[in-house]
């Protein structure tokens, strides 16, 4: 497949380089001279991070500051790109799960929804996926929208010095991520939605444990309100800070609690329902204030809207009980749900017993879907979700081969951070820490 | 096997269409292909894969050397769109026209995904825009009140090696709040002259997206405030997400085995 003819992988020439953008040289000279040469002024430009507790994670902010205005403020990305989208064009399908989970770390089951949902898109099956996988999948997401809103919560307090809002939001996000490793084995990267549904139902009584572990997060969330909403000194810190309105979010394509906080109520699940979201009965929250504060009770009030929709997925999830959880199609399903052994998690043992010692068909057509994995269509899809930052998208593009042959990823941490620039400067910069802790970013995602 | 050993696509071969090498069942494996024929009209053949299992060079070590398999992309569709789409291409045809550029000038095509009859209620809309136009269209669609796209998702690059002439995808996701719908326009470019018009001006949204699309295709998007990359180090050689450019990897030893980097495995496709 390589050819070797491409001219624009190779780097630059020197000939190419814009004229018209001045260079500076510098051979061993004072940066603060060759600055006053070129601008005539003096100039104080702070590096924030990569490594700074305040910027969740590695990002890079370059502040130009005045005093303690910041007069320019600039983000630094990418030192967590790993490559995950074309990681991904070199596995499966089914393979692609476990590698888009690992993007948004806060927030694993919005990606592999997402990815799932475009594939199945591609696969014409949107409307086989079963009943019970799709609530299956909205339960999972709805918690762990509460989990991620709950770390947002908690380090946005933490880096103001509220550590009490930190240790009890992690505290609440515990139950949930109780939870997730009942389900699915882990408390992150779980990989556990896939292409026709999930890769296997809830465990047993787990309607009960969810129901044990609401009024503990229904506790823990009404602390963090008493804590935040009434605090004079975070009400001081957050109030009127970090203001985007309606135009300018609209113009970045800013999404998520930062554009309902200008009072437009656009949330994918309503605008745009998937996975049965239109038969849930949730309100979205807005605002008018557009500042920091507004989006903090925006986010403790979503913690509660998706409180109501587990609520409603845990009846159906009991009403459902026993039903497939994976698409009934043969040729895409997985052949097995997964059973625990004596030896922990595995293919289940009857699973094993009858492909191996009944029918050679059915362990020929288990080694071909578990090595090759299904087909997929030429063409491609576009399927958003309302993830807890925003709206996520994912483009999925297949050339009718076993692997996806693109898989872009719309993180909206990533997006959302152009608006860093617009929110900071020309306040001070402490503002910088709480505007970036209300746009939520993880690095992750960002990067990918 | 010089089957085999030839990659798909070189220039003193014709493209099989799909109908051609495949028969009967050409339907269910390439979607789209009901209506194919020439370039413009019909499925958008955008690579010709030979063998089976990636074997290259070792003669047909696999038995399978001589398939032949194009993929194609749904070409264009065929009226009506189904749903809201056919209204929306009329209204944009009559903005386009008020400021003296002709919809057929300014699309090449407008592909429905999947079009199915009756129309599938998970249908998208694709434009295929040309370069030249792709601003004018892009300000059609946010500022027209029966359009309204006011919101960007962002760009996202596809390279398709083997397109002579359109190797380079740039596809733009809209989206309109106040109709609730969605639409992609796609452009496509060559790689010997990889330049789009950037849609900063029109959606400053796409600035960062931008920038990620050259840095991992190397489209140039004219006019963009500061085209620097963004994920890959300033210093970096080539542009990482093309199908040119390797995935990269060493083999690792498990259990006395060995398990070779993810590009060099078999490959089924």
């Amino acid at each position: 497949m390589t050819s070797g003819t491409f001219t624009a992988t190779r780097p630059p020439t020197a000939d190419e380089f814009d004229p018209g953008i001045p260079g500076f040289e510098a051979s061993g000279g004072d940066w603060d001279e060759i600055a006053r040469e070129a601008v005539g002024e003096e100039r104080i430009v702070v590096n924030m991070g990569p490594q700074h507790p305040s910027t969740h994670g590695v990002l890079r902010l370059m502040l130009e500051i005045d005093g303690e205005t910041v007069t320019e403020a600039r983000c630094g990305i990418g030192y967590l790109h790993t490559g995950i989208e074309k990681n991904m064009e070199f596995r499966t399908w089914t393979q692609g799960t476990t590698f888009c989970t690992r993007m948004d770390y806060l927030a694993p089951l919005f990606q592999e929804t997402a990815y799932c949902l475009a594939t199945e898109k591609l696969l014409g099956i949107t409307d086989d996926v079963p009943e019970r996988a799709s609530i299956i999948r909205v339960l999972m997401m709805e918690l762990n929208r509460v989990a991620s809103h709950l770390v947002c919560l908690g380090t946005g307090g933490n880096e103001m010095g509220a550590t009490t809002v930190m240790t009890i939001g992690f505290t609440a996000r515990e139950e949930i991520l109780r939870l997730f490793e009942a389900v699915t084995g882990l408390r992150m990267n779980h990989a556990y939605v896939r292409p026709g549904g999930v890769a296997q139902d809830v465990p047993e009584s787990f309607e009960d444990q969810v129901r044990a572990a609401l009024p503990k997060i229904r506790h823990y969330l009404g602390q963090l309100g008493d804590l935040m909403l009434a605090n004079p000194i975070f009400k001081a810190r957050l109030t009127d800070v970090g203001v985007l309105n309606l135009a300018g979010c609209m113009a970045l394509g800013v999404t998520g609690p930062v554009l309902r906080s200008t009072g437009l109520p656009y949330d994918v699940r309503k605008a745009f329902p998937y996975s049965g979201y239109e038969t849930y009965d949730f309100d979205v929250p807005t605002s008018t204030d557009a500042d920091c504060y507004s989006r903090v009770v925006l986010r403790l009030e979503e913690c509660y809207q998706s409180l109501r929709i587990v609520e409603q997925a845990l009846d159906r999830l009991e009403a459902t009980a026993g039903a497939p959880v994976m698409v009934a199609d043969k040729k895409i399903a997985w052949p097995a749900q997964l059973a625990v052994g004596a030896d922990g998690q595995g293919n289940s043992l009857d699973h094993i017993r009858q492909i191996m010692g009944t029918s050679m068909e059915a362990l020929i057509h288990h080694f071909k879907l578990v090595t090759e994995g299904f087909r997929v269509p030429a063409g491609q899809a576009w399927q958003t979700v309302e993830h807890p930052r925003g709206e996520l998208g994912v483009h999925a593009v297949s050339d009718g081969g076993t692997k996806p042959y693109r898989a872009h990823f719309r993180d909206p941490s990533f997006n959302n951070l152009q608006a860093v620039s617009v929110m900071c400067e020309g306040g001070q910069v402490a503002d910088v820490v709480v505007a970036v802790a209300s746009l939520d970013p993880v690095l992750g995602g960002v990067d990918r | 096997m010089s089957d085999s050993t030839t990659p798909g696509g070189s220039a003193d071969r014709p493209v099989p269409q799909p109908e051609e090498v495949l028969g009967p069942r050409s339907g269910e494996l390439v979607s789209g292909s009901e209506q194919a024929g020439r370039r413009g009209r019909g499925p958008e053949v955008v690579q010709v894969r030979r063998g089976m299992f990636g074997v290259q060079g070792s003669g047909d070590t696999s038995g399978y050397g001589g398939l032949v398999q194009p993929v194609a992309l749904p070409g264009a569709a065929t009226r009506p769109y189904g749903g809201w789409f056919d209204e929306a291409v009329d209204v944009l045809a009559e903005v386009l026209a008020t400021e003296d550029v002709a919809f057929d000038d300014a699309v090449e095509r407008v592909v429905v995904d999947p079009q199915t009859d009756p129309p599938s209620a998970h249908a998208e809309l694709t434009l295929s825009v040309v370069p030249e136009h792709l601003l004018a269209v892009c300000r059609a669609l946010r500022d027209d009140q029966d359009l309204r796209f006011e919101l960007s998702l962002g760009v996202s690059g596809v390279h398709y090696p083997q397109d002579t002439g359109r190797e380079l995808h740039a596809v733009y996701h809209l989206t309109s709040v106040t109709h609730g719908r969605r639409l992609r326009l796609e452009v496509a470019v060559p790689d010997a002259d990889p330049h789009i018009p950037s849609s900063t001006s029109v959606y400053p949204t796409n600035d960062w997206h931008e920038r990620e699309t050259w840095d991992f295709f190397g489209i140039v998007f004219d006019g963009h405030p500061g085209l620097a990359r963004i994920e890959m180090p300033d210093d970096w050689p080539g542009h990482p997400q093309r199908k040119d450019y390797p995935l990269g990897g060493i083999p690792v030893e498990y259990k006395g085995a060995t398990v070779p980097p993810p590009d060099t495995r078999r490959q089924y496709s």
